[in-house]
């Protein structure tokens, strides 16, 4: 088999993965890049309405623009790029790397490396795995696949369409299936409040009349070959009022339900999940519970914005830059603990020394939301949040004189975190 | 009218037509299979279960549990000739209480009867060491190792291929509307406006085959079709099992079962209930509760959370609960195939004999082949070879190295096989070579197999379906595009 030999294998070449390999390249390590799909840019191409670049770039951006700041930057780079090639297994538990590889244009190879970046972003979840009940017909897609058939290859699915669930993808493709001339006859979110961010609420909803249905769900899929209707009943104290059901026809259904991080690959190298995150486990460095492997992006966490992605990205390239060098071997780490009413915060340790930048998730709708951090006992740092969310990952900072060195049975005393 | 003569059609290509058609090929005489929906496999035999049933289930006063067991020693030389995903995995029957031990020694007792070989009463701790997940609460059971587990629709795609290789025509979209007898000859009128002529008619149509023996003045009877839903879980789920667990069996049902299927995922189900809508396949979340309550009993690490999807089918039922495959008392050469429930599958390969030999009886000629080929050449599986095998396949064709099916981990080349092999539609190519049946249920390949699908037929892309009729995929083409580009 052929073998090629890097310095740094990035796995992904979506926001994630074209930040890490540029940060990465950019202090002259030999990188390569690999992708499945015949283009660089992950999904932001399919990605064609705006409102990305506002925090990295300080200016609003479509996805495809986004995208294409970081691919002309990876095309001026020495880093070489893998298309239309996919990762089938690797070896990641010893210093070299290797990194089994194929497509119809390289055949098979592997690369060996010293580090890795795991980039692969992210898949929806679809009406499999909510178990709706009803038939089986033709016309249910992920929001994700509609986006993807209609702005990359031209092909509309539909032309009357309910979206289950109220995730930022569906909620963008609310809006642009109306644009194509389709009817977007309901938007059905089983919460009490919409999943997507308030910006496309008002901006892809609300200005185009599309009826939200909040605390409703879909009960019944109707049809015997395309979708023919659907039942919605609301939820009432948590149980479906099925007196109130009531039925909207239509041809196409769409589900928007949340991202699960792709880690099939991950785990079939025996590198730990963290059940919270559906993400690899990872300390201050971004690195896995294997050495020399890093995650970044959606593959470790599910973001909300594109922007935190690459912010992330380019943070677990400097991180590998430094272990590379061999300058964070020796570093302490303490724990974190997720405390009350977080869903997860990550990264999962915290280092002394230096500023920790850490993001979380609200498991609670609360305005004026208070954000407690302790060290064994004692409140270390308190910060009060405007609003948070499910939705909606904030981030937060300690500086480095916000924890002490307490050491408890030859350990850092933990840090936990927990809302109120 | 100028019809093509036959002189065996066979009504309906699930698993028993496909079977008869295979065995018929072996023989010098002209045979067609016809099929109703867009592709064989697509009526019943698409949800069964995959059970290939060791044997102990049923009394050998059944013409059923005499054709399971048969059929279930016919597998390992069908799975050589033909090379469908096929594992003798053993079944295991789980007891909770003296009462239930008492039944496993009942099914012992008729499986030593029928000739299941090697089965064994197990106590607690003999169950527990062959199925550690099992709930220990198990009291014992019972074990028998000649049980498996197939993949059906392949099962069915390889018959009938071997059949069309050994000379059988095969018809989809023909759906039987009447049989008129002419002379020696049966005329049979599809609804789509064609019609065959043929000396024997098999009526293996499933479901529908007491309607088919009506349009034929034949025998009266109703098909009952009894609803199952089976729900499918990820790859190396939780509490997936060594064995096919079973409870101890009910009146009409083999109870719901936990299933590790051929390709690694785990199965749970089916449900039992009686209706009369032979459209009805709509599951329910009763159903669903029902199916996990009973599974997890069984094997208490069994998560919901894990299902990537589920579905439901019909059992074609007849009164009395056995298989009726007989010759008309009423219309001479013609044969039925009916009431083909649970074993059906086991039993298939023997029913293939069995209508063999009543159509020998019945008068028809059989004269070996003397060129007949047994064989199919297994299809190349990117994901279940090495390496060092891909490079080898990727060297002769660069479509093995093109992964469409993420999650599954199928090529393009394979893609294009089932396409060549006549599978054009989506569920065809699915159940042919799995892509689009893993974890992300086709968000990922859909669109990049209705590329390849249009690009090696000429079916534009908003005329490719799911499984035929009017399940459309694609409504139409963004009009700028249409207008402005040409179809890629």
């Amino acid at each position: 088999m052929q073998e090629r030999n890097y310095d740094v294998v990035v796995i992904g070449a979506g926001a994630a993965g074209m930040a890490s390999a540029l940060k990465v390249a950019e202090q002259g390590l030999k990188t390569a890049i690999v992708d499945r799909e015949p283009f660089l840019g992950g999904i932001l191409p399919q990605c064609i309405h705006n409102g990305f670049g506002v925090h990295l770039f300080k200016e609003e951006l479509t996805g495809p623009e986004f995208a294409e700041r970081f691919i002309q930057e990876i095309i001026k780079s020495d880093i070489d790029i893998y298309l239309n090639t996919t990762a089938t297994s690797m070896a990641v538990h010893q210093p070299i790397k290797q990194i089994n590889l194929c497509s119809s244009q390289h055949g098979v190879f592997r690369i060996n490396a010293r580090a890795i970046v795991l980039a692969m972003g992210c898949r929806e979840r679809n009406r499999g795995n909510l178990s709706i009940p009803g038939t089986r017909p033709a016309g249910i897609f992920t929001a994700g696949l509609a986006q993807r058939l209609i702005n990359i290859d031209g092909y509309i699915p539909g032309k009357r369409v309910v979206i289950v669930g109220s995730g930022d993808i569906g909620l963008i493709m609310a809006r642009r299936l109306t644009w194509t001339g389709a009817e977007v006859l309901a938007v059905v979110e089983i919460l009490p409040y919409p999943s997507g961010i308030t910006r496309n609420i008002v901006q892809c909803l609300n200005d185009f009349n599309i009826p939200l249905y909040l605390s409703h769900i879909i009960t019944k899929i109707e049809g015997k070959d395309r979708v023919e209707a659907v039942e919605i009943t609301p939820l009432e104290n948590g149980a479906p009022n099925y007196a109130k059901t009531f039925k909207v026809a239509c041809d196409t259904l769409l589900f928007s339900v949340g991202l699960v991080p792709e880690n099939e690959l991950t785990q079939s190298a025996g590198i730990k999940i963290n059940p919270e995150t559906g993400g690899p486990q990872v300390d201050t460095r971004l690195m896995t519970s294997a050495e020399g492997v890093f995650a970044c992006g959606n593959v470790l966490h599910v973001h909300d914005l594109v922007d935190w992605v690459s912010d992330e990205a380019q943070r677990c390239g400097k991180e590998l830059i430094n272990f590379l060098q061999g300058k964070t071997e020796k570093i302490e780490q303490g724990k974190i603990v997720v405390g009350s009413n977080l869903k997860y915060v990550l990264p999962n340790k915290y280092r002394l020394g230096e500023a920790n930048r850490f993001s979380m998730r609200s498991l609670i709708v609360r305005d004026k939301a208070t954000l407690v951090v302790r060290q064994g006992e004692k409140t270390i740092r308190q910060f009060t949040l405007r609003h948070v969310k499910p939705a909606e990952m904030f981030h937060i900072e300690l500086k480095p004189e916000d924890f002490k060195e307490v050491v408890i049975n030859g350990e850092l005393l933990p840090i936990e975190f927990s809302l109120s | 009218m100028n019809s093509k003569v036959y002189d065996v059609a066979i009504i309906g290509a699930g698993c028993c037509g496909a079977s008869i058609a295979r065995k018929l090929s072996a023989y010098e005489i002209s045979v067609i299979l016809l099929e109703k929906c867009v592709d064989v496999g697509f009526g019943v035999t698409k949800a069964n279960s995959g059970i290939i049933h060791a044997g102990f289930h049923h009394p050998l006063t059944s013409l059923k549990a005499r054709l399971e067991i048969r059929g279930n020693l016919m597998f390992d030389q069908l799975h050589y000739e033909l090379g469908f995903p096929f594992k003798r995995v053993g079944i295991i029957v789980v007891a909770f209480s003296v009462e239930e031990m008492k039944t496993v020694e009942h099914l012992y007792a008729q499986g030593v009867a029928n000739g299941v070989p090697r089965m064994e009463i197990c106590g607690r701790e003999r169950i527990l060491s062959l199925e550690p997940q099992l709930n220990s609460d198990v009291v014992g059971g019972l074990y028998a190792p000649t049980g498996g587990i197939i993949e059906p629709y392949r099962y069915v795609f390889a018959l009938v291929e071997s059949a069309q290789k050994n000379g059988v025509d095969v018809r989809t979209h023909f759906t039987v509307e009447q049989g008129i007898k002419d002379g020696d000859y049966w005329i049979v009128k599809s609804r789509e406006g064609e019609e065959i002529r043929a000396k024997y008619v098999v009526n293996s149509a499933g479901l529908f085959a007491d309607e088919v023996s009506k349009s034929f003045n034949a025998e009266i009877y109703k098909i009952i079709p009894r609803k199952g839903e089976e729900f499918l879980l990820q790859r190396n789920a939780r509490g997936l099992p060594n064995h096919v667990i079973f409870p101890v069996p009910g009146a009409h049902t083999k109870g719901i079962l936990v299933i590790p299927t051929v390709e690694g995922t785990l199965m749970v189900g089916p449900t039992a209930i009686e209706t009369d809508d032979k459209y009805d396949i709509e599951t329910t979340s009763q159903n669903l509760e029902t199916v996990f309550m009973q599974a997890t009993y069984m094997v208490p690490a069994i998560s919901r959370r894990e299902i990537i999807t589920s579905f439901a089918g019909l059992r074609p039922t007849l009164k009395g609960n056995d298989f009726y495959i007989e010759p008309s008392k009423i219309q001479p050469h013609f044969i039925h195939v009916a009431g083909i429930q649970s074993p059906g599958l086991t039993a298939s390969p023997a029913i293939g004999e069995y209508v063999k030999d009543i159509l020998k009886q019945e008068g028809l000629q059989l004269v070996e082949k003397k060129n007949y080929d047994p064989f199919l050449p297994h299809p190349i599986k990117v994901r279940e070879l090495s390496l060092e095998q891909i490079e080898q396949v990727v060297e002769k064709d660069p479509k093995y190295g093109h992964i469409v099916c993420r999650c599954e981990n199928i090529s393009e080349a394979e893609i294009i096989e089932a396409i060549s092999k006549g599978h054009t539609t989506l569920d065809g190519i699915k159940f042919y070579t799995r892509a689009g049946m893993g974890r992300c249920q086709g968000a990922f390949c859909t669109y990049k197999i209705l590329k390849i699908v249009s690009r090696e037929t000429g079916i534009p892309i908003e005329k490719i379906t799911k499984r035929g009729d009017n399940s459309w995929i694609i409504f139409k083409r963004l009009q700028a595009l249409a207008e402005n580009t040409p179809e890629t």
